[in-house]
């Protein structure tokens, strides 16, 4: 008998303390699904430290979000689709604000659970290009560009390169890609594009199996005599390619990666060859910012990052706090929205309908110059916004181009049209009923 | 389409054979890799008829452990006697700890009990590196960098100076492994344990020792495989799956044959090179990750032993 009360006593603790920081009084659980493990952390591990830093900085500076104390805990995936779904099963219990999936696999997985489950998913500049139409997709957000958008970007600067857009006719543009829904999410626009301007489109898809072995893609690159590469990789891919387009001697400066191309590991794989090397951003790199400092001073100092000292600024880490501020900041707004500190999913869903990032508030966080003022809606999830090109110096990525709008008027009908025809499939996908607020 | 699938592809190679030339060498280059990740799988399961699902992971362990201890700042060459050491420690564990229990138990056991192995060094390998990749420690390891382009065949074909020393380092332990289990007392108490557990015991072989040194052996392959495939790409848990590439091989070559892996890794690499690059364009490329085991099983039908394992006759 006193066997069984003390394993009682002990079953009601473990509840208690495991229940205890989800059902806090003015708190906010935000779950990460990270991979820190597992052929794809050369990647995750860097946006998981940022995204991760961001937050906790908040709660030890400002004691959370609007005095909401911000309830972490990442959720290992691996990057497996499985793995990621099962995460968000065990955590959807204790009312998450929101998810953040960090694989465009998972993201497709969680669209119709999210909207069944009243949780927002934020997929940071990936997942379904199409879930930017907010009228389809009330409960997914892709800010602050698609991979449609990306991909449009990247034409803009090869034509910029080569003397116009009618200068594209006749050129050959290959997509190296991972062989997954991700890489292939930039082709359908691609496609559309060479249409367009009359340029050769030469798909290079890459088995995840294979990402460490790519010497015949290269061969096929350097046979079809390729005039610029756009690199949709992820993981060990990136830096493979790298060395790859180092090794058979393919111009750095025409080799251009999508944004999550764009790793610090992933240039320097390539040594000095590597200089030159390309990627698509949202955001500048370096540790000068106040927001940065604020995290050295506050996360990294005190030993509560997993992220050595140097590691902050690096591309990817930004990316991370970039993606972090994006969750604040929609919190916040659904804390302004309904005047209460412990949101909802349901709250934050509008927040990020809501979000308003000008240039006062980017000063406000520590983040001027870091980013540019974007703006959601009600009907655009995405905001299409303006993407710049970095470029690798041999040991920093640097800023390479203004930033540049998408090409809208190609791949917003593009987007509508995708939506109708991913919602279509499923007779009873549900019509929007979720008002439209104004913005706070 | 029969134009494109029978004609075309030849047609290519006769209009650019610098690229064929470039295609062949690429894929010898595989082919001597791949044969290395399969000579870790054969040898031990020539003394143990167990197939080593952990021989991926153990690449993994052997390039990491070598990385992280010249991070930790280990001169290079004392890392890598540091590595062999951590690898004969490794081999000593497993056949204390998983081998040795498990003796007698049938081969499934045996082949469950090295899966879990996978997942307990992906585990331990996580825990003590991180799961961040490392770059390999190429130059410490005095190891060329560069290329040589050679004008020929009306173009350019590149070596690599790496691959180079890829395939005769792996040339040499290929060659020094099947010497060695030749003509020593080890490598012919290895072949009789290979040939009938019962009748090297009986005539005093000692089973636990055999094993210990198969494995460890397993281990030194595991480290130039991890320094090879590391120099090329990375080192990171992605190789895990690379290593599944010795499956083909194996099937081709057989599962007991040393020149079974090499012939087996050398027509899998300039098959799979050739066919993604001739062929693969008729599909939208990417057919390099199957195409591999279609060429293992189009050879099985004619001989399921694969090209050199030991035909099996039983009595019924």
């Amino acid at each position: 008998m006193k066997r069984n009360l003390t394993l009682s006593a002990l079953l009601a603790a473990t509840a208690l303390t495991m229940a205890a920081p989800v059902q806090a009084q003015d708190s906010v659980y935000v779950p990460l699904l990270t991979y820190r493990t597992g052929p794809f952390s050369g990647s995750g591990v860097h946006i998981a430290n940022g995204m991760r830093d961001y937050l906790e900085m908040l709660n030890q500076r400002d004691g959370g979000i609007g005095g909401a104390k911000i309830v972490i805990e990442e959720c290992e995936t691996g990057y497996d689709t499985k793995k990621g779904v099962e995460c968000y099963e065990s955590t959807k219990a204790k009312k998450p604000v929101m998810y953040n999936p960090y694989s465009t696999g998972i993201t497709l997985q969680l669209i119709p659970k999210a909207a069944a489950d009243k949780v927002p998913v934020l997929s940071m500049a990936y997942g379904l290009s199409a879930a930017a139409d907010g009228t389809n997709f009330p409960w997914v957000f892709n800010p602050p560009a698609t991979y449609w958008d990306g991909a449009s970007v990247f034409i803009k600067h090869v034509a910029a390169k080569e003397g116009g857009l009618d200068k594209l006719k006749g050129k050959t543009i290959g997509l190296i890609h991972l062989d997954a829904p991700f890489g292939k999410e930039p082709i359908p626009v691609l496609e559309a594009l060479a249409k367009k301007y009359e340029f050769n489109l030469k798909l290079y898809p890459v088995p995840a199996a294979q990402m460490q072995n790519q010497g015949s893609v290269w061969l096929s690159i350097r046979r079809d005599k390729v005039d610029w590469i756009y690199n949709q990789g992820w993981g060990a891919m990136n830096p493979t390619a790298v060395k790859e387009a180092v090794k058979n001697g393919f111009p750095m400066e025409k080799l251009v990666g999508v944004w999550w191309a764009g790793g610090d590991d992933d240039a320097r794989a390539g040594e000095a060859g590597a200089k030159g090397y390309k990627t698509l951003n949202f955001h500048n790199t370096g540790a000068q910012f106040p927001v940065m400092q604020d995290i050295l001073k506050h996360v990294v100092d005190k030993g509560l990052s997993q992220a050595k000292k140097e590691q902050v600024g690096e591309n990817l880490y930004n990316r991370g706090v970039y993606n972090s501020m994006l969750i604040v900041e929609a919190v916040r707004n659904a804390q302004k929205l309904t005047g209460k500190k412990s949101v909802t999913g349901e709250d934050v869903r509008r927040g990020l309908e809501t979000l308003n990032i000008t240039e006062a508030r980017l000063k406000e966080m520590g983040m001027e110059g870091f980013a540019n003022p974007m703006k959601l809606s009600c009907t655009d999830h995405s905001g299409h916004n303006k993407v710049f090109v970095s470029q690798w110096d041999g040991s920093k990525y640097v800023k390479a181009s203004d930033w540049m709008d998408p090409i809208k008027d190609v791949v917003r009908p593009l987007i509508e049209e995708e939506a109708k025809t991913f919602v279509g499939k499923d007779p009873g996908w549900p019509k929007r009923t979720e008002a439209c607020d104004k913005a706070a | 389409m029969l134009y494109n699938i029978l004609i075309d592809p030849f047609v290519q190679m006769g209009a650019s054979p610098d690229l064929f030339v470039q295609t062949l060498w690429e894929g010898l280059v595989s082919g001597v890799l791949y044969a290395l990740i399969a000579l870790g799988f054969v040898l031990i399961f020539k003394a143990s008829g167990v197939f080593n699902f952990a021989q991926g992971i153990m690449v993994v362990f052997a390039g990491l452990t070598l990385v992280g201890l010249h991070e930790k700042g280990v001169p290079a060459w004392i890392a890598v006697l540091l590595t062999l050491g951590v690898m004969y420690v490794l081999a000593i564990a497993v056949e204390r700890v998983v081998l040795r229990p498990l003796v007698n138990q049938p081969d499934i056991i045996l082949f469950m009990a090295t899966f879990g192995l996978t997942y307990v060094l992906i585990g331990i390998g996580e825990f003590i590196f991180g799961g961040e990749p490392k770059q390999m420690i190429t130059e410490q390891l005095f190891l060329p960098t560069g290329s040589i382009d050679v004008n020929m065949l009306g173009g350019r074909v590149t070596f690599q100076k790496l691959d180079i020393a890829a395939a005769v380092i792996a040339s040499a332990m290929i060659i020094g492994l099947s010497l060695f289990f030749q003509y020593t007392r080890i490598g012919r108490a290895l072949r009789a344990v290979a040939d009938s557990h019962k009748a090297a015991l009986s005539v005093g072989i000692s089973l636990n020792q055999i094993w210990a040194i198969v494995w460890f052996a397993a281990g030194i392959v595991a480290l130039i495989t991890g320094i090879m495939w590391g120099a090329r790409s990375e080192v990171s848990f992605g190789l895990d799956i690379i290593a599944l590439k010795a499956l083909p091989v194996l099937i081709l070559g057989g599962f007991t044959s040393v020149p079974g892996a090499i012939i087996g890794g050398l027509i899998i690499g300039v098959g799979e090179k050739m066919a993604e690059f001739y062929w693969g364009p008729l599909v939208g490329g990417g057919i390099e990750n199957w195409i591999a085991y279609v060429i293992a099983l189009g050879f099985l039908m004619y001989r399921p032993q694969g090209l050199f394992g030991d035909k099996i006759i039983e009595r019924i």
